[in-house]
């Protein structure tokens, strides 16, 4: 079937407005979500303590999270994560207090406690992470803006590309509001990664795509329109086979993984979608427009 | 076209070395066919070469990260107002020396510490693997141990001496001979000894506090001038609290102040049951893109598979040789190389199709679509290798982080590029010569 679409030229620049109009909405939502309900940090931003604990009973999670508020410490949460296995997001708390914590779970629990993790991060903490992540973002962007234009001796290119990336890393944070919203994604430090490589991850496809433009063109030039189209015919199959091993990849680690990367596959994965469908249906698209309408002003 | 039997025997060279290498250091073997009966285990020897004053020794075992042995990671903030300039640089290095000489004491193995600096503040990151009890930790390394003697001028006020913990050659634990508690026994270099020698001269009779960390240790009261340059304090501690003291004084007071502003623990158990999930989460992930390259491209797509295997064993012996320490987002960093290695072969395979599709024959195809695939596979990789550097920092620039996780995915996903690039390219290339000329 793909073979015949391939033989037929199909046209893919007529629905430049459809897929502008399905990244609007996607996007629209996303934002619109993080703007209403905001991002859940995690402890790397927000600062406060996380304990995850193993007791020989189970414990009643609301007795504990009043027990432990009794001792003028504030309770976010507490989680069952596997049998006898919970974790307790609490403020920052001072070294010694983990004792007290201790002991009243001694007590509920009836047995001994096994402090299988503990992060306790101070408030000072998250101002600083966010500076070095903008910074790194930044310092990403105008790289690879730069890289691409001078690969491609055009800034039109460059341009192109960095949009695509931006609208990637856009959805990505978007989703995950929505994911914080209804099934309590935490945005830590892994999920800055995850962004930092969508945007890498959406320009290597745009580049494979840019160069098959800069090969038709210089081998058979026309229309720029046509070029498009028959570079997207072209690269489509290639594009859509190498997400899928990487996507393979991401769902085995999101069923099969652990629990603390599960959210950052889950991450990487829609950045992985993202970046496939942001080359062809944004990247393209928005270069074959931006030609035409020099063209345009030239007349 | 000339050098593909050379090229092969390169490929075999390197993958043996690398399977050797990427294999477990004991391998179990036990067999039992009829009179046939082997058991026993196979252990790869340590390499340990050393020519002139150059020495390499490497066990070629996997080191992994904090979140997968178990330990943990502490973040104290350095309050540097007192000293300015570079007199900043130099209590910055010192306290990094004392604190690793603490550790040391300690008894963890491989720590790790280091200093950072961003917007004018300082911190100190003391990584302790396998430790993962640090309310001793934290406060052995936290403590400032600040050692000084102090003269009794009346009741209330105690006069501060220039005697003090820096004058110190070594304390060591040891028991009064006559009570049989335990003690501290100092000995001072030769100024410390002179500066005790004056100072119990001036004091007999009195009472010479000695101070740690702002608390009386004990107090005794000066019977004659000593000038042996040694002394010993005796008060009312168990052997512990000896053996504390010892420590903290033999590592030296720390000479600016540090405060504890992030702690990181795990333990041993959910590290280990992380690398298990991990690997059945790679070792099915792997097994799903193998069957669907082959799926997709046939025999090219067994090519790739072969490959992919080769990569794997590859990536996995530079670990060992480099050596990368392995962090839980390292291992989601090499399962993603993984789904990426692949691209170069499946941007190969396309082009193959293409060219064949136009009627061009094998062997012309193949030269083809490795030539035409190579510009666009290695400009996008470049745009992965420059965030990846970014995310690493390897330069440790103080503008960008130097979290350890984030470093270990960053560098197990570059390091899969690169060797992804060589057998992508050069080992699928040299394979498919050599079965499409047959």
């Amino acid at each position: 079937m793909a073979k015949e679409i391939i033989e037929k030229q199909f046209n893919w620049m007529k629905y430049r407005a459809v897929y502008t109009v399905i990244s609007l909405i996607c996007i629209t939502i996303g934002l619109g979500t993080l703007f209403t309900s905001g991002l859940k940090l995690g402890v790397d931003f927000s600062g406060g303590a996380v304990l995850e604990y193993s007791f020989v009973n189970d414990i009643s999670t609301e007795e504990a999270s009043q027990k432990i508020q009794e001792k003028d410490i504030t309770v976010s949460s507490v989680q069952k994560v596997q049998d006898k296995t919970y974790l307790f997001k609490l403020q920052t708390i001072a070294r010694e207090q983990e004792g007290d914590i201790s002991n009243i779970l001694k007590e509920l629990s009836k047995g001994e406690v096994t402090l299988n993790r503990f992060d306790n991060v101070g408030p000072t903490i998250g101002p600083e992470l966010l500076k070095k992540t903008l910074y790194a973002v930044v310092i990403a962007a105008i790289t690879i803006l730069l890289w691409i234009a001078y690969q491609f001796r055009s800034i039109k290119f460059g341009l192109s590309a960095t949009v695509a990336t931006i609208h990637d890393a856009l959805i990505l944070i978007g989703s995950f509001a929505l994911l914080s919203k209804y099934f309590g994604a935490e945005a830590d430090f892994l999920f800055v990664t995850a962004v930092l490589t969508t945007l890498s991850f959406s320009v290597h496809d745009t580049i494979v795509v840019f160069d098959r433009i800069r090969e038709i063109r210089r081998k058979n030039g026309g229309d720029i329109k046509d070029i498009a189209n028959k570079a997207l015919s072209e690269t489509m199959r290639r594009s859509i086979a190498n997400s899928l091993t990487i996507i393979f990849m991401l769902l085995a680690l999101i069923v099969l993984g652990g629990s603390s990367t599960q959210w950052f596959a889950v991450a990487l994965l829609i950045g992985t979608i993202s970046g496939t469908y942001s080359s062809p249906f944004i990247a393209v698209p928005l270069l074959v427009t931006w030609d035409e309408a020099l063209k345009r002003l030239r007349k | 076209m000339k050098h593909v039997g050379r090229n092969i025997v390169l490929i075999i060279v390197i993958t043996l070395v690398g399977l050797f290498i990427a294999v477990p250091r004991q391998i179990p073997i036990k067999l039992h066919v009829g009179p046939l009966n082997i058991d026993q285990t196979i252990e790869r020897r340590n390499l340990d070469v050393k020519v002139g004053s150059f020495e390499l020794k490497r066990n070629f075992d996997l080191l992994l990260g904090l979140d997968l042995v178990g330990g943990s990671r502490l973040v104290f903030d350095i309050d540097t107002t007192q000293v300015e300039g570079t007199n900043k640089a130099q209590a910055i290095e010192s306290l990094r020396l004392v604190i690793e000489r603490r550790v040391n004491l300690f008894g963890v193995s491989e720590p790790n510490i280091q200093t950072t600096e961003f917007e004018g503040k300082n911190k100190i990151i003391v990584e302790l693997p396998g430790l993962t009890d640090t309310k001793e930790a934290v406060a052995l390394v936290g403590k400032t141990a600040q050692l000084s003697f102090a003269k009794v001028q009346d009741e209330q006020t105690l006069l501060p001496t220039d005697l003090t913990g820096a004058d110190l050659k070594n304390a060591q634990v040891g028991f009064d001979q006559v009570t049989g508690q335990p003690v501290v026994q100092l000995s001072f270099t030769s100024q410390g000894a002179e500066k005790f020698a004056n100072l119990t001269a001036e004091s007999v009779g009195k009472p010479l506090p000695i101070i740690l960390d702002g608390q009386i240790l004990s107090a005794p009261v000066v019977q004659e001038k000593i000038a042996g340059g040694s002394a010993q304090i005796s008060g009312d501690f168990s052997l512990e609290e000896a053996r504390a003291i010892t420590i903290q004084l033999n590592a030296g007071a720390l000479p600016l102040p540090i405060s504890l502003i992030e702690e990181r623990t795990v333990g041993a158990s959910l590290g280990q049951e992380a690398v298990n999930k991990s690997i059945k989460a790679g070792a099915v992930g792997l097994l799903i893109v193998l069957i669907f390259m082959i799926l997709l491209y046939r025999k090219l797509g067994v090519v790739a598979g072969i490959g992919l295997v080769i990569f794997g064993i590859i990536t996995i012996a530079l670990y060992k040789i480099i050596p990368v320490v392995l962090t839980l987002p390292g291992i989601t960093g090499f399962l993603l190389s993984v789904g990426m290695a692949v691209d170069s072969n499946i941007l190969i395979f396309e082009r193959y199709r293409e060219e064949r599709a136009k009627g061009a024959s094998a062997p012309y195809a193949l030269e083809i679509a490795f030539g035409r695939a190579w510009d666009s596979i290695r400009d996008a990789n470049i745009a992965t290798l420059v965030t990846c550097f970014i995310l690493a920092n390897p330069l440790d620039w103080n503008f960008l982080n130097t979290s350890g996780p984030v470093r270990g995915f960053a560098i197990t996903l570059a390091l899969g590029i690169g060797v992804s690039l060589f057998t992508g390219v050069f080992v699928s290339r040299n394979l498919l010569r050599f079965l499409i000329k047959k």
